[in-house]
């Protein structure tokens, strides 16, 4: 029990930083039509930014810095890049993003070097918090949480109960209605982009420390972040909340509690020839599936539920 | 009867090129890039069925190239250790296409019922899932260290053990030629005609009784069948197959060799894949840079001439055919122009060179040479000249390039007025 709450915490805390992501993402993909391939690729950003300025400042400016330096930047790549390719539609905008996320990973190598860069948890917050039936929950972690779901509660009332919110949540469903009403929709489109990749960095802020400030970074969440908002439901923020919460459990899980398929063949009483071809399929641990999981749910919902767990519309 | 032969032209040539290649191109390195460039070509035309033709867009086409090359490197030691009945080498890649095909059914089934963005999301997916599978079923895929194998294994039905590269380059131009051919015809069967009505409209094919999702499945799972062709010539050639091979890496190439080839004409890919493979060999050894020039390049394309190189050359053919006195116009603007974007991206390029110098400045490398010129990026002088550079050249492109553009238009429209509609 003891350890199964604290694999849940971490659990919830990985998909908490999964739903910051795919919450921007989910916003733009809904309101643009553009699978924002480089979304992790601003993570990423967000992290280093954040290493940046907290070796010449501290980690608190970074935590301001970083995000709006990332959204600034993201703004800029759709005012400048994404919105030429507009009229060549959705698929060249999808392909132009593919090629930004491969440029932003070789310029940060280019900057910052191919190997891992020293970004660390800040001191002050390096301890354990509380220990609870002999886990340490630190306070980073916990600090860490708190952000994460600071973040979503304000997302919330922004979009449920300011102006910005009702503009952009109708721009969501329906551009055009919105643009005869007298709305700059590329402008909207600009700035939400450019938000989207601000809250994506500010899980690399936040996240970089603990999961590692490294080029590849990039390229080993993206994926897993479209999945979510697939799982979730396109558009719907709750659904992100639900599919990040859920992908972040459950892997967390699987790793923690590291179950083999060969314990439960054995309990089944089959035999498995231990040299033979299929030896690895009596060797597979749930520690080693994890990472698959998120792709196997995928795969899933697409073909017995395409439009996801709160979605209003077919993928 | 000489519009026929007019037609074969292009084919004879196609062939006698690929025959005399290795006569030209003697060195080892030389004959196994060759075998490489003709494996791609024909990976790249597969994929171009589906993003070219069938308008889907794949993050994932890897696995089909991949799986297709684990399955033969698999085979080969079979075959090597009694294991397995003997099958020539030269077959071997009908069998490695029959595994891409049958991969390409199963999972072409649920990807295809959508295209545009939906496809592609579902692409990746399966692409990370096989290339996630490598790393945990080890036996198959002997996870980061992939598996060796040896493609001698007695003599083949024409007498050639395959020992020699030369022999394999020989293999490769066969498969290559006959892969090229067959996906040219297809182009022209009710079938691709068909795929290409369902890329632009989708909606009127269901209307006049077609299923959208069969033809795209049908696409699909030819496409895949071709590029398990490719992947198993991949394996014999090298005689290694490793996890890159199903991941986003070869995904995202073949993807950047057909897009920036040109996904609209036939013959972009063959464009494509030749220069980027002749690149990547070249270039890698050369500047640390190569993966970003590669994007860079890619997103110039996607931003200024979505075409491809193939769209390039398309759009000055009836230039062309109009004669010298219609092209003379066009030489002073675009030799301003290649001018101007010359010394931008050179410029560029010096600055890129000197930044991944300074970055990895614990590499042995103790001094940087650009262009054969060696630079001292710690003092300003060669910053200066290079971004001196750089914007002269960015702003001469912009004062260039409406000259360019406007001799263009008046040539095409001189060379439509001399040839007729």
């Amino acid at each position: 029990m003891e350890s199964f709450v604290f694999a849940l915490f971490n659990g919830v805390l990985y998909g908490m930083l999964l739903f910051l992501l795919a919450s921007g993402l989910t916003l733009i993909f809904s309101m643009m039509g553009v699978l924002n391939f480089a979304h992790a690729s601003f993570f990423m950003l967000g992290a280093y930014f954040a290493y940046q300025v907290t070796a010449e400042l501290s980690f608190w400016w970074a935590l301001v810095v970083a995000p709006v330096a990332v959204g600034v930047v993201g703004a800029a790549v759709e005012r400048w890049g994404l919105r030429p390719v507009h009229r060549f539609g959705h698929v060249a905008e999808l392909l132009f993003t593919f090629g930004i996320a491969y440029v932003i990973e070789e310029l940060v190598q280019m900057v910052w070097g191919r190997v891992p860069v020293p970004y660390e948890i800040p001191e002050s917050m390096s301890g354990p918090l509380f220990s609870w039936q002999g886990f340490d929950y630190s306070i980073y972690r916990v600090f860490m949480l708190a952000v994460s779901t600071a973040i979503f509660a304000a997302l919330f009332a922004l979009l449920t109960y300011t102006r910005i919110g009702l503009i952009v949540r109708a721009a969501v469903s329906d551009p055009t209605h919105v643009a005869t009403l007298g709305h700059d929709v590329p402008r909207i489109f600009m700035w939400t982009f450019g938000f989207g990749c601000a809250l994506a960095a500010v899980a690399g802020v936040v996240g970089g420390n603990v999961l590692g400030t490294e080029p590849a970074m990039a390229i080993q969440l993206g994926p897993i972040v479209f999945v979510v908002i697939v799982i979730g439901g396109l558009g719907s923020l709750g659904g992100a909340l639900a599919a990040a919460l859920l992908i972040g459990v459950v892997t967390r899980l699987a790793i923690f509690y590291d179950y083999g398929v060969g314990g439960a063949l054995a309990a089944l009483g089959v035999e498995v020839d231990p040299a033979g071809f299929m030896r690895d399929f009596a060797r597979i641990t749930t520690a080693q599936v994890a990472p698959v999981l998120p792709y196997l749910l995928l795969v899933l919902m697409l073909i017995f539920k395409p439009r996801g767990l709160f979605g209003t519309r077919d993928v | 009867m000489s519009a026929r032969l007019a037609g074969l032209a292009p084919w004879i040539g196609f062939a006698l090129l690929l025959a005399l290649l290795p006569q030209v191109f003697t060195s080892g390195f030389a004959t196994v890039t060759m075998s490489q460039i003709g494996l791609l070509i024909v990976f790249a035309l597969a994929y171009n069925m589906l993003l070219g033709q069938g308008g889907m867009l794949s993050f994932g086409h890897a696995i089909y190239f991949g799986l297709a090359g684990y399955f033969t490197v698999h085979y080969l030691n079979f075959v090597y250790e009694g294991d397995a009945p003997w099958v020539p080498v030269s077959l071997m890649p009908l069998l490695g296409g029959l595994v891409g095909l049958f991969f390409g059914i199963l999972v072409g089934y649920v990807s295809t019922r959508r295209a545009g963005t939906t496809f592609a999301m579902i692409s990746l997916g399966f692409g990370e899932m096989v290339t996630a599978l490598t790393l945990v079923l080890v036996a198959i895929f002997n996870g980061e260290d992939g598996i060796q194998t040896d493609r001698v294994i007695g003599d083949d039905i024409f007498g050639a053990t395959f020992g020699p590269s030369v022999e394999v380059y020989y293999l490769v131009a066969c498969w290559c030629f006959l892969c090229v051919a067959a996906m040219f015809m297809l182009t022209r069967t009710p079938f691709g005609r068909m795929s290409n009505a369902v890329r632009d409209n989708p909606e009127r094919v269901e209307f006049i009784g077609y299923s959208s999702q069969r033809v795209r499945w049908l696409a699909f799972s030819l496409s895949s069948f071709f590029a398990g062709i490719a992947g198993a010539l991949h394996a014999i050639n090298i005689e290694h197959v490793g996890f890159e091979q199903v991941s986003i890496i070869q995904s995202g190439l073949v993807l950047f060799m057909v897009y920036i080839g040109g996904a609209g004409n036939f013959a972009g890919p063959i464009i494509g894949a030749t220069l980027l493979y002749f690149l990547q060999s070249t270039l890698t050894g050369v500047t640390e840079a190569w993966l970003l020039y590669l994007g860079v390049l890619f997103v110039a394309v996607i931003l200024f001439f979505p075409g491809g190189l193939a769209g390039l050359i398309v759009m000055h053919r009836p230039i062309w055919r109009a004669g010298l006195r219609v092209m003379a116009p066009l030489a002073a603007p675009y030799a301003a122009f290649s001018a101007a974007l010359l010394a931008a991206v050179l410029g560029a390029i010096g600055i890129v060179e000197m930044l991944y110098y300074l970055s990895s400045r614990l590499s042995t490398e103790t001094e940087l040479s650009v262009f054969g010129v060696v630079v001292d990026p710690g003092g300003p002088a060669a910053w200066a000249a290079f971004a001196a550079a750089a914007a002269a050249g960015a702003f001469g492109v912009r004062k260039t390039w409406p000259a360019a553009a406007a001799a263009w238009s008046a040539a095409l429209a001189e060379a439509r007025a001399r040839l007729g509609p």
